[in-house]
């Protein structure tokens, strides 16, 4: 399993190494994301009638959307091997520069977003670069990040504004078509698609399509595998981790301009505590924490599952006492499906 | 890892990726603008409350939104409607439940609104599928503006102002506002407010979740301003620190509070707290169940659209008795 081979790997195999389809099934990071997934959309629409009614799973695939963007560009990124804890706070940064540049000083939308991207890829270049250059776990690196981004967040919003609030956006340029863009809804009969669905497919699309059939989904794997190994057989270790960084800041803006236009306004403490959901969403998807293995597909997988559970919990009507004790067991399960599909795909390799 | 078998066929779904995500894009076509027209209201007509949903932005195990909750259960139970209760802090996933709330169908929607923009677009989704809605505690200015039948709260700046003459009236100079959620809107309308009914004020930034740094932080502002001769907490849990915090500094200054617990209670029989502002939140949980059952039962509107105002009421020495066992039981 370990993908340092993976990258060096012929593409054709011996024949009578192939395995069956069932075994080639069983050996996908997803295929247990998605039997959780399943279990889990079952469970809803069997127990309430609403769960699996048009509105209905446009409720839950919305709740899911904006937690697969992210989900994605985690993955990819565990998959490379390191974690990013400052991806919540991302979303609510971007979304406040945006905002901020857009109400407060009157740029047109689109100018203010071209803005906020370059903020948000520098601050996942800058993040990448400290984690190479220092050599310190990504974990303390961008805990970092994530505290100071918080008080940046509070005390810029503050300061220019006096509240702790910035809405006003819908009054700026441009908001139409930037709007379009990353607020509408697509009424297909009664279910109402927001568009942060429709950039969740195609992210999740584009991910999977980099991850699996590029030189540079390779280089992910191989960087996450063994660095030291990438390294020896010439993988540019420093510009992979780089540019996944960049990855997650990128989908932390499209997150931030999905909310900001959607909501029309952006709280100074938004984001604080999603990161944890990100990488959950991420491993109940196959992605292991150590590195080198795992699915874009799966994690998209779990974020439906995460945004299913969420949703399916009020749709059943059960005390929201109970609420955080009933998605911590549902995930809980899902993950062990997960690995107990994992195990056996191990098994089947040797 | 990378399994073999994804090879055969890739080719043409990479090219063919671009086109679908193009396509679908392209499909989405109502902008998030174009519903800014007033809510289309639904036909009103006679008939039962079965069941409610109470969407607010509280977080979990919060003492204040528990006493909501309680409120709108017993008002539940009593009128034989069924109550679901849910809350999340974040405004998007506010928003979520209350879609949610609309996808169930349920008979008549109670929402919180400490960020009516965001809740705009859900709020107005409901009241076009005929859902009568109630917005309790915060959004007065929005509630009738979104199509909202009534609401039931306390102006948060009103009532800071009050809070903040009633220290002036106590002849007090300099006061500490304290500040515990630091994206909370509500919290800094009341510190706005009480600024401006008191006079000269400073805010201080504390974490709710976080005892210990609440009473170090607050002791260090009074320790190195000794000036400071009145503290003004935002929420109950605070106000407890506040009185310890006082206390070990040796500072002279006189506490309020707005909110109430047992802490408070207690703190307010000893002397140690001058007074707390109750906005009796109870009422905020229940009388939202009660309208909407009036709504629907028998096509009544309370107020006429005006905000129903549930505080301040200030509990302080001469009714704290009366009171306690009140709060003790969940209700006040």
């Amino acid at each position: 399993m370990s993908v340092a081979t993976t990258a060096s790997e012929p593409d054709t195999k011996p024949a009578g190494l192939r395995a069956s389809i069932l075994q080639r099934l069983i050996v996908r990071p997803e295929l247990g994301a998605f039997i959780g997934a399943l279990v889990v959309f079952l469970f809803f629409s069997i127990i309430t009638d609403k769960f699996f009614s048009a509105l209905g799973v446009s409720n839950w695939l919305d709740d899911a959307s904006t937690l697969g963007i992210m989900a994605v560009a985690v993955a990819l990124l565990m998959i490379g091997g390191e974690f990013d804890l400052s991806a919540g706070v991302m979303t609510a940064s971007t979304a406040l520069v945006t905002a901020l540049l857009a109400v407060n000083a009157g740029w047109n939308v689109w100018l203010a977003l071209a803005v906020s991207l370059v903020f948000a890829l520098a601050v996942g270049a800058l993040n990448g670069w400290v984690v190479m250059r220092t050599g310190l776990p990504s974990f303390i690196v961008t805990l970092g990040t994530f505290l100071a981004l918080q008080g940046l967040n509070l005390g810029v919003t503050r300061w220019i504004t006096g509240t702790v609030q910035v809405s006003g956006i819908r009054g700026a340029g441009g908001y139409q078509s930037a709007g379009w863009v990353f607020a509408s809804t697509t009424n297909i009969g009664d279910a109402h698609i927001q568009a942060s669905v429709v950039w969740w497919i195609v992210l999740t699309v584009l991910a999977g399509i980099v991850l699996v059939r590029t030189r540079f989904g390779n280089w992910i794997f191989a960087v996450g595998g063994s660095l030291p190994s990438a390294r020896a057989v010439g993988v540019p270790a420093a510009r992979t981790k780089i540019l996944l960084f960049m990855t997650t800041a990128f989908a932390g803006w499209v997150v931030g301009a999905c909310n900001l236009l959607r909501f029309s306004s952006v709280q100074a403490n938004q984001g604080v505590g999603l990161e944890f959901q990100y990488i959950i969403a991420a491993v109940i998807g196959g992605c292991l924490l150590t590195g080198g293995f795992g699915s874009v597909v799966g994690a998209a997988l779990g974020a439906l599952t995460f945004g299913m559970a969420r949703q399916g919990i009020v749709f059943a009507g059960w005390n929201s006492d109970w609420f955080m004790l009933f998605l911590g067991v549902l995930l809980l399960a899902a993950v062990l499906v997960n690995t107990a599909f994992k195990k056996r795909a191990e098994r089947v390799r040797r | 890892m990378r399994s073999p078998s994804v090879r055969s066929g890739g080719k043409r779904w990479r090219r063919l990726a671009p086109w679908i995500a193009a396509a679908a894009v392209l499909a989405a076509c109502s902008g998030p603008g174009s519903d800014q027209t007033t809510p289309a209201q639904a036909p009103v007509e006679v008939g039962k409350l079965n069941t409610v949903a109470v969407v607010t932005h509280g977080s979990p195990g919060d003492a204040f939104w528990n006493v909501v909750k309680n409120g709108a259960e017993a008002a539940g139970t009593q009128l034989g409607v069924r109550v679901e209760y849910n809350s999340s802090g974040d405004p998007g996933q506010q928003a979520k439940l209350i879609d949610n709330a609309v996808a169930q169908g349920v008979d008549g929607l109670v929402v919180s609104m400490a960020n009516p923009e965001a809740l705009r677009t859900s709020v107005e989704k409901a009241i076009s599928a005929g859902i009568p809605v109630v917005t309790i505690n915060s959004g007065e200015a929005e509630s009738v503006q979104f199509g909202a039948i009534g609401h039931v709260g306390q102006s948060e700046r009103q009532a800071g102002e009050a809070a903040g003459k009633r220290l002036a009236a106590a002849g007090k100079r300099k006061m500490l506002c304290v500040i515990h959620e630091a994206g909370n809107i509500g919290a800094n309308e009341r510190c706005a407010g009480a600024t401006q009914g008191f006079g000269t004020a400073v805010t201080l930034q504390v974490d709710i979740n976080n005892p210990t740094d609440v009473q170090a932080r607050i002791r260090g502002a009074l320790e190195s301003d000794p000036s400071i001769d009145a503290v003004l907490t935002l929420n109950s849990q605070i106000a407890a620190r506040a009185v310890d915090a006082v206390r070990e500094s040796k500072s002279k200054a006189g506490i309020a509070t707005f909110d109430l617990n047992d802490d408070v209670v207690a703190a307010i029989r000893a002397g140690t707290l001058l007074f707390a502002i109750d906005q009796q939140q109870y009422e905020q949980g229940y009388l939202p169940v009660v309208m909407l059952k009036l709504y629907r039962s028998n096509l009544n509107s309370v107020g006429g659209g005006l905000p129903v105002q549930t505080g301040p009421a200030f509990v302080d020495k001469t009714n704290v008795d009366v009171v306690a066992g009140l709060v003790a039981q969940g209700t006040r």
